[in-house]
């Protein structure tokens, strides 16, 4: 009890300031969330103190998940989630898979392929809300004009400003910063994996298909899961790229991180808290499991 | 803009927060079909990877001649700087800011998760696993689930708006992510070279002093690079915790292009541009680290 008092004292007295920052910031801060969340705290009176709020329980989750406009929030960032996730992850494959063979300038490739991802969304949005301008015809400019100048007419379309689809738009310019990033994943994948191994599928007659079949995918999964974790969590905080390529207001391209933001500008801090809750939720359902998952494999 | 200088032979296990060095040895020259067929995808790829870059730069040196949507693909008609200087001057007052703001965020945290990193890999205690987990777990959080509260805190401890409260943020935020470069980085040095610190009759402290931190400046220069890019790109602390007033480029950047009725894409691209070249100088000059702290990303340890 001693030895091992006197093993963890002095770790835990040098992990100390970081424990109380992340158990107040994240831990206390997730607490007092909710507690916001589930009170009538919906008007600038109230978010200052000025008036009182009083304790609802669910009530605005209920009506959250009841109205239209918050359903609509939901089914943009599924939407926006598979295919950012199915984007990334077949181009980032596709890429690492091209490369992985030794290949000339394979350094160019994998550094322009990359470089996206040290941009900020922020500024990537600058240039893509020019690219996914959706006039078409005469006044087209972006990528509709470039459509109209290789001959490819057919393919304009008024990208982000569509109802329906609008926000599979955004993830565009997602998909072209984060592909390098999963390709850099895999690549370190196929790196990983001992020439020994394929030669010795080769030797035993195996075609090309079943080599990747059954040597090489079975390896890369591990590596496909750590991007679909990250690119999946990124992707369900999605916020920078909508605000600065579409409007907080838009309908068309809204998710619950903008409602968020929107909640909180007009001091509904109640609401605001809500989705804030439904969006750790969201979270915490796909991140538990492979954090435990994680720390149960290393032991 | 390679990014390799030279090929060195470290096996590219990517977890270890050491820099990643993916390149193979330089193939034999022999014409074949398929390499060609190879190479015609990665070019196509390639350049539709740089659209968005001939865009930004085109755009940028455009003066009012060239706003016709016809000539929207097109060289500028005149090369003009006038882009430049404008969003210079609207944005250099921010991105002044924005040093002063990341800097010293990420030292801090750098630091920071250098003692967790040290301690969760090589000087642990029963339930070490445990506490690591509770802290990575901060790193997924959507920060929407602290907002309303986080800012009635920022506001009730009476810090600033604008950099000091972003300095904080990005460090409080910033330990899950250091913690886990560093501790992933130290699982790599032996356990023989603590414990004979140990027998020597080094304390914890002197341990760290002497023998860790001076093998560490690798995954300190990936940490910092991490830090370094994801403070500057950040917007979201920014929206929430500055204002145009006294906050970072990416805010400044965006009310910029969409602060205005009429959009000056010429102004904003430029800005972009400016707004950028940190993080792509950093992604150049030192792009092997740089790829190193993208795959301690990915949690395994």
């Amino acid at each position: 009890m001693l030895k091992s008092l006197r093993r963890a004292g002095p770790a835990l007295l040098m992990l100390a300031p970081s424990l109380i920052l992340v158990g107040v910031f994240v831990y206390g801060l997730i607490g007092a969330n909710f507690q916001t969340s589930i009170t009538d705290n919906h008007t600038a009176a109230q978010a200052t103190g000025q008036k009182p709020s009083v304790v609802v329980w669910f009530q605005n989750y209920f009506d959250l998940l009841g109205s239209e406009a918050f359903q609509h929030s939901l089914k943009n960032l599924v939407l926006y989630t598979v295919v950012f996730l199915v984007g990334t992850l077949v181009m980032g494959f596709l890429w690492a898979w091209l490369l992985d063979k030794p290949i000339r300038g394979e350094g160019l490739f994998r550094s322009v392929y990359l470089f996206p991802m040290a941009v900020s969304f922020v500024a990537s949005g600058v240039v893509w809300r020019w690219l996914l301008n959706s006039n078409q015809g005469e006044t087209a400019s972006g990528l509709n004009r470039l459509f109209q100048i290789i001959g490819l007419d057919f393919l304009q379309n008024n990208w982000w400003n569509n109802v329906t689809w609008g926000i599979t738009a955004i993830a565009i310019p997602a998909i072209w910063q984060l592909s390098g990033y999963v390709m850099a994943l895999f690549l370190a994948g196929f790196r990983g994996i001992p020439d020994e191994l394929r030669e010795a599928a080769r030797m035993d007659g195996a075609s090309e298909w079943k080599l990747y079949r059954h040597v090489l995918f079975p390896q890369l999964s591990p590596i496909a899961l750590s991007a679909l974790i990250i690119i999946g969590h990124m992707s369900l905080k999605a916020f920078d790229l909508i605000m600065s390529i579409s409007k907080p207001a838009n309908y068309q391209t809204k998710v619950p991180a903008v409602d968020m933001y929107v909640f909180k500008s007009s001091f509904d801090y109640a609401n605001a808290a809500a989705v804030g809750s439904i969006l750790l939720i969201i979270v915490a359902v796909v991140i538990v499991p492979y954090l435990i998952r994680t720390n149960r494999q290393e032991k | 803009m390679t990014t390799t200088t030279e090929p060195v032979p470290t096996t590219p296990t990517g977890t270890s927060g050491r820099p990643v060095d993916l390149h193979r040895k330089a193939p034999k020259s022999r014409f074949s079909a398929g390499r060609t067929a190879r190479y015609a995808v990665l070019v196509l790829f390639l350049l539709i990877v740089l659209i968005p870059v001939y865009v930004l730069f085109v755009t940028s040196f455009k003066g009012a001649g060239d706003a016709a949507p016809a000539r929207a693909w097109a060289l500028p008609e005149a090369w003009t700087l006038e882009n430049w200087q404008t969003a210079w001057t609207q944005l250099s007052p921010a991105i002044w800011r924005t040093v002063q703001m990341v800097v010293p965020s990420a030292i801090i945290a750098a630091f920071l998760g250098s003692l967790n990193g040290f301690v969760l890999a090589r000087w642990t205690f029963k339930g070490a696993n445990i506490v690591f987990t509770l802290i990575l777990f901060g790193m997924f959080i959507p920060y929407q689930a602290v907002m309303i509260p986080l800012n009635q805190l920022v506001l009730g401890l009476g810090i600033p708006s604008g950099v000091p409260s972003l300095i904080l943020l990005h460090v409080v935020y910033g330990i899950p992510i250091t913690t886990l470069i560093f501790r992933n980085y130290y699982i790599t040095v032996p356990h023989e070279l603590i414990e004979a610190a140990r027998v020597d009759g080094a304390g914890m402290l002197r341990t760290y002093w002497s023998i860790v931190l001076p093998i560490s400046i690798p995954a300190f220069v990936v940490v910092l690079i991490w830090q370094f890019t994801s403070a500057w790109n950040d917007f979201l602390f920014a929206v929430f915790f500055s204002s145009s007033q006294n906050g970072p480029v990416t805010l400044a950047l965006n009310n910029l292009a969409n602060g205005a009725l009429l959009q000056n894409y010429g102004v904003s691209m430029a800005g972009a541009l400016f707004a950028s070249l940190p993080t792509l100088l950093v992604y150049i000059v030192l792009g092997k680290y740089f790829v190193g702290g993208l795959m301690s990303g990915s949690v395994k340890g």
